[in-house]
């Protein structure tokens, strides 16, 4: 990024500042936007992300609540039924869950079980994943339950660029979306302009971040970082790698993904998440029922493991990672494997036991 | 000795700015519940409020029975009845302005009733063709909500918002003694008493949550006492004395509608009927029990006085029941009609606009009902969704 602040000679901001200017922005332009949470009015929140907003906006826009999250989307429900537009944050991923039963049994049905008199224009933000040294119950990723809910869209920038945009467009849905801020990208810097943010597709569009032939890297959120250093790290060994951000977990940009994955015929789905019964799951689900004669190996899965998240000083064993990523490509049946019965490139380890590969 | 006996001993005091917010004594609730009927007071009762009540309450017995009558034919799924409760559920929604807002639980469709609901529309969730029968904005009426004490922090958060916007717009939610054991009961009220909001708790105590009493409920001395501990006032009235409820739960909306804040008023009342049709009540309490309570029936408590002040005769009374009658009968009759049902509905107001996977499935289900259709020469089942 370095080469590109200095081509433009523009400060380079962080995906916290996004977030700030994204709810600042929205706020400005919408009187029933209101904020409202634990610690986000005097303190600015604990990520800074409401950092000044109760200060420009004042104490009813930008509200500290009672500790209590089931009672902080419990309200934000009755708000958003007499036309208010409430943006929740959750403090931490693992403190959400209080709220599920009202978000659950309400936010994701109320348009559903009024025939649409009482749609719930909410959006709910969660910092989410690990990586950031934090201690028991603050690194979970629970995409996966939000994703299972009907009703809710479940949307996560990995861009500084998209922090704002999705937000933005995640406030201005008339539907509910849970929106899941990756915590160890919120001080990760790009070169944006924000009083001229650039354009982002709305809520449900997946983005290819880099272009590749061999396989189709499907990420999201924390992971895209991981994904991208996999593919320059691969290029060494031959591989050409095509990562798809997906952004948005529901609605699943399926056509970006199958097409993608059409192409490159190789597909691994990197997240945080727990594996089992993982967003990875459905995805590797989706594209074996829609590009099953497109693929040249079955879909792999690199999550962190069906483990409750581990303390921080072993969490990097967790934590998806490079190495683990480029032993799933290594395992994606390649020519060299079924021709030599060798080992695949860029793969000391060749084959692991237990998986597919090898010799077909 | 203990160890603050010990002389020298650390002894923890507060910071001197520490005080209760509060002084308390005035937000404790009366050792009896608040009565009219039967006191001094019932004779300055106004005459046309008596006959008020007393023709909600025969029509509100009457929509009960009716609707336990529909239950048993088949023509509801469930019904959880309000009989011996109609007091509290006619004085909520009396208590009301037009522009306020109710907060029902699934045992209130009398309330919604009462507040001018079409009681089909009201049933509609007890029927099963859809969730919510009515739109909420047409008589501020919450959809009936069926997990416990959850509807109560959006009666809060609904009355914040309209003071927000200027509108002295009151929400009163109701909810019965078991839903005060749930955490949503807690944090709404809570919430209601940091934010002074305008919302008025109705807590409808009628003994027991299904099948377990109130001693197994709560060691409080009453639910109105929880009230203190939010720093708002707690009100105790027998919750069988209609015109005690209303003057009670008006005396709270307007508290609440002059910036005062919040109340929590507990109403002692008893659910004459079983929790629901699917309920044997003989299992967990006794005959003697419910004719005790049957003595102190709400709707023959106002009867009795119409009576004794010669408010009414029998022609009156009589063409009160005539009344309610003619209400169960278009019940009845509108009840025992087939609900027209669209499959492909069940697609539509899941979002805004349907996403790929939900048209893909739509697509599914409609090529089933049209080959179903076929089947049956019926050509039923192409009906189409509303939003797509």
């Amino acid at each position: 990024m370095t080469t590109a602040v200095a081509a433009t000679g523009r400060k380079p901001a962080t995906m916290s500042q996004a977030l700030n200017r994204a709810l600042r922005d929205a706020m400005a332009d919408d009187p029933a936007v209101h904020v409202l949470g634990e610690d986000v009015g005097t303190l600015g929140g604990v990520f800074r992300i409401t950092d000044g907003l109760a200060k420009e906006f004042g104490e009813d826009r930008c509200t500290d609540t009672p500790l209590a999250e089931a009672g902080i989307l419990g309200t934000a429900v009755g708000m958003a039924m007499y036309g208010l537009r409430p943006v929740v944050e959750m403090q931490f991923d693992a403190f959400a869950y209080p709220a599920l039963e009202q978000l659950i049994s309400h936010v994701s049905r109320m348009r559903n079980r009024t025939r649409g008199a009482l749609p719930m224009p909410i959006t709910v933000r969660i910092p989410y994943g690990g990586g950031i040294g934090g201690v028991e119950h603050h690194s979970d990723s629970s995409e996966a339950l939000y994703m299972a809910t009907p009703g809710l869209h479940v949307v996560t920038p990995a861009t500084v660029a998209d922090a704002y945009g999705l937000l933005r467009a995640s406030i201005a849905s008339d539907d509910p979306v849970i929106f899941l801020e990756p915590k160890r990208l919120y001080w990760a810097k790009a070169d944006w302009e924000p009083d001229r943010p650039e354009e982002v597709p709305g809520v449900g569009t997946a983005v290819v971040r880099r272009r590749g032939t061999s396989a189709t890297l499907i990420t999201y959120g924390p992971s895209l970082p991981v994904c991208l250093e996999a593919a320059e790290a691969a290029t060494a060994e031959g591989w050409d790698l095509e990562v798809v951000d997906l952004r948005s977990l529901v609605p699943l940009d399926e056509e970006t993904v199958c097409a993608s994955v059409r192409r490159t015929g190789r597909a691994v789905v990197v997240h945080e998440a727990t594996g089992f019964g993982g967003p990875g799951g459905e995805l590797a689900a989706r594209i074996t029922e829609r590009c099953f004669h497109h693929l040249e190996a079955p879909v792999l899965r690199v999550t962190g493991f069906d483990i409750p998240y581990p303390p921080p000083m072993l969490e990097k064993h967790h934590l998806p990672g490079v190495d683990r990523v480029l032993d799933a490509v290594a395992r994606l049946q390649w020519e060299a494997d079924w021709t030599s019965s060798g080992t695949a490139p860029g793969s000391a380890a060749g084959t692991v036991p237990g998986t597919p590969g090898g010799v077909r | 000795m203990t160890v603050l006996e010990q002389p020298g001993a650390y002894r923890p005091t507060p910071p001197p700015a520490w005080q209760p917010r509060t002084d308390p004594m005035p937000l404790l609730p009366d050792a009896e519940p608040y009565r009219l009927l039967g006191t001094p007071a019932a004779d300055t009762l106004d005459p046309e409020l008596l006959r008020l009540l007393h023709g909600h309450l025969v029509r509100g017995r009457r929509y009960n029975t009716q609707a336990t009558a529909l239950t048993r034919q088949g023509r509801l799924a469930v019904y959880p009845s309000s009989t011996g409760q109609e007091a509290c559920e006619v004085a909520a929604a009396l208590a009301l302005e037009d522009r306020d807002w109710l907060f029902p639980s699934y045992r209130d469709t009398l309330a919604a009733v009462t507040r001018g609901l079409d009681p089909v529309q009201a049933l509609t969730l007890l029927r099963g063709d859809w969730h919510t029968g009515y739109d909420p904005h047409e008589h501020r009426v919450a959809p009936l909500a069926t997990p416990l004490a959850t509807q109560l922090p959006h009666a809060v958060g609904l009355a914040h918002a309209a003071r927000l916007k200027g509108d002295d717009v009151v929400a009163l939610a109701m909810v019965g003694d078991g839903g005060t054991s749930e955490g949503d009961f807690h944090e709404a009220l809570n919430f209601a008493a940091v934010w002074r909001a305008p919302v008025v708790f109705l807590v409808q105590n009628n003994g027991f949550a299904i099948s377990v009493p109130l001693s197994k409920q709560t060691a409080a001395p009453s639910l109105a006492h929880k009230a203190v501990g939010y720093g708002m006032p707690g009100r105790l009235v027998d919750g069988n004395d209609a015109p005690a409820v209303l003057d009670v739960l008006t005396e709270a909306v307007r508290r609440a509608r002059s910036g005062g804040g919040p109340t929590l008023v507990e109403a002692v009342t008893y659910r004459l009927d079983a929790h629901t049709n699917a309920d044997d009540a003989t299992r967990y309490r006794s005959d003697a029990e419910v004719a005790a309570w049957r003595a102190h029936d709400p709707v023959e408590l106002v009867e009795r006085e119409l009576v004794r002040r010669d408010l009414a005769d029998g022609d009156g009374l009589a063409a009160v029941r005539e009344t309610a009658e003619r209400m169960a009968a278009d019940l009845r009759e509108r009840m025992n009609e087939d609900p027209e049902l669209d499959p492909m509905e069940l697609f539509d107001h899941v979002y805004a606009r349907r996403t790929a996977r939900l048209r893909e499935q739509a697509e599914l289900l409609r090529a089933e009902l049209a080959a179903a259709g076929a089947a049956d020469g019926s050509g039923r089942g192409t009906g189409e969704g509303t939003d797509r």
